[in-house]
């Protein structure tokens, strides 16, 4: 491995600065779990390691606005045990919680799961469907962007060269609203998805789907807002005619690959399957938080 | 290149090195301190070999920069047992045969130890989802999940 240079500021404009100042190519820490990886097989070979944990914006949880701002390094295991996290948004929960193993979860964060931009992230679908919204530091100051706006195919993101993204904001869940995400694998641990889907939806006072966003994950280059799919949902009951309908535009959307995890045609067939099934624990969920 | 020297606490007990900024946890543990029940498997966070508990939570080793160490606290397989005296999870792997060839078995104790420290009475499906970042290609499982188990039931006492 080539020399490099390890730093561990305690702020974010030091941050920046370092990236500022730094020639070749500089990697931000969070939990390293893609990072090192990439390092050990010399896929990747920074020149500086900025390591983020000692800020304290980007290791917290902070109620904000009636949402929550989830530090861009805080690891899943944290946000597992955030029981307010939880309840409002139990869908981004346990996307982030199936995240690898225990081994994992100590140290992967949202911001690593957004930033190494695999098209199979399981936090992405689930924070797009939430309508969350990054906080970007960089050379020309703050940015808010919505995570739907990060990554753009795989390992590729929007960021600019010396940005950091520091938070991830969730606004507050609506009443009468739900999210949750699935994901498939064929094994019941340790996998990358092979389909993910990611369901937020709001009930109107009679029951009828007033707003909906379904994001599925793995089966494009980027996990993909289908609009389609929650124009099925949205204007009438979440009924079986809905999730057929549902289960349509889901795999009109799809623009998979074949890979070892599945072939495109399977990933399609799933991705319905999955967007029924989550809308169906979305629709519970919203049913009983009125 | 300059070397980093680092401050932390190691199963308890405050200690320092020295190294390279690339060097991982498990290669600072393993080859600086001669800490080497930590195991190295597939250095890429699937097989849990090289677990230890940093501030409370079992992380594996390969994937931590050895700096990262400073400040922190660090629990090894090294630690576990007091003295002679072996940790209840310790002795039940060998008297329940939880072990074969022996590679991936301080990684499970670790974890395993995180289990019981969270949680003193979990049960087997609970057990077997922890220990899935946890590989043995010896045992087929069960003799561990029944080792951890039963070290479970006698710490409850």
């Amino acid at each position: 491995m080539n020399a490099m240079r390890y730093e561990a500021p305690g702020s974010i404009d030091e941050v920046v600065a370092l990236l500022a100042a730094a020639d070749g190519d500089s990697r931000i820490l969070a939990g390293g779990t893609d990072l090192l990886v990439q390092m050990q097989s010399g896929f990747v070979k920074p020149g500086l390691i900025v390591d983020v944990k000692k800020i304290a914006e980007a290791t917290t949880i902070t109620a904000e606005d009636g949402g929550f701002r989830i530090g861009a390094a805080v690891c899943g295991a944290e946000i597992g045990e955030h029981a307010d996290l939880k309840e409002a948004w139990p869908g981004v929960v346990e996307a982030a919680e199936l995240i690898g193993s225990v081994q994992i979860q100590a140290r992967a964060s949202l911001g690593g799961n957004l930033c190494n931009a695999s098209p199979a992230a399981d936090s992405v679908p689930a924070l797009i469907a939430a309508g969350a919204v990054c906080s970007i530091a960089g050379p020309k100051g703050r940015r808010e962007v919505p995570v739907a706006d990060i990554a753009t195919g795989p390992g590729e993101t929007s960021l600019g060269t010396g940005e950091v993204v520091v938070s991830i904001h969730l606004p507050a869940q609506s009443p009468r609203s739900g999210d949750a995400y699935l994901r498939f694998i064929p094994r019941t641990e340790m996998d990358i998805a092979v389909v993910g889907a990611a369901i937020n939806l709001s009930l109107d006072e009679n029951g009828q789907c007033s707003a909906a966003r379904v994001v599925l994950g793995a089966v494009a280059p980027t996990a993909l807002l289908v609009t389609e799919a929650a124009d099925a949902l949205i204007g009438g009951p979440v009924d079986d005619a809905a999730l057929e309908r549902l289960d349509a535009a889901a795999r009109a959307a799809c623009r998979p690959i074949d890979d070892k995890r599945g072939t495109a045609d399977y990933r399609t067939k799933v991705s319905g399957v999955l967007a029924r099934r989550a809308a169906g624990i979305a629709l519970e969920r919203a049913r009983s938080n009125s | 290149m300059t070397k980093h020297h680092v401050s932390t606490t190691i199963n308890g007990e405050p200690a320092e090195f020295l190294c390279e900024p690339q060097q991982t946890l498990l290669d600072v543990l393993r080859d600086e301190l001669n800490l080497t029940g930590s195991k190295e498997g597939c250095s890429s966070g699937d097989c849990g070999a090289c677990s230890v508990i940093m501030d409370g939570r079992v992380a594996c080793a390969c994937l931590a920069l050895g700096v990262e160490a400073e400040g922190r606290s660090i629990e090894t397989i090294e630690g576990m047992a007091e003295g002679e005296t072996l940790h209840p999870l310790q002795r039940l792997f060998l008297e329940e045969a939880a072990l074969q060839c022996g590679y991936c078995t301080p990684g499970f104790l670790v974890a395993a130890k995180a289990l019981l420290d969270r949680k003193p009475d979990p049960t087997e499906t609970e057990v077997r989802f922890w220990l899935a970042g946890n590989l043995c290609r010896c045992t087929g499982y069960d003799k561990i999940v029944r080792a951890v188990l039963s070290a479970a039931a006698e710490m409850r006492g």
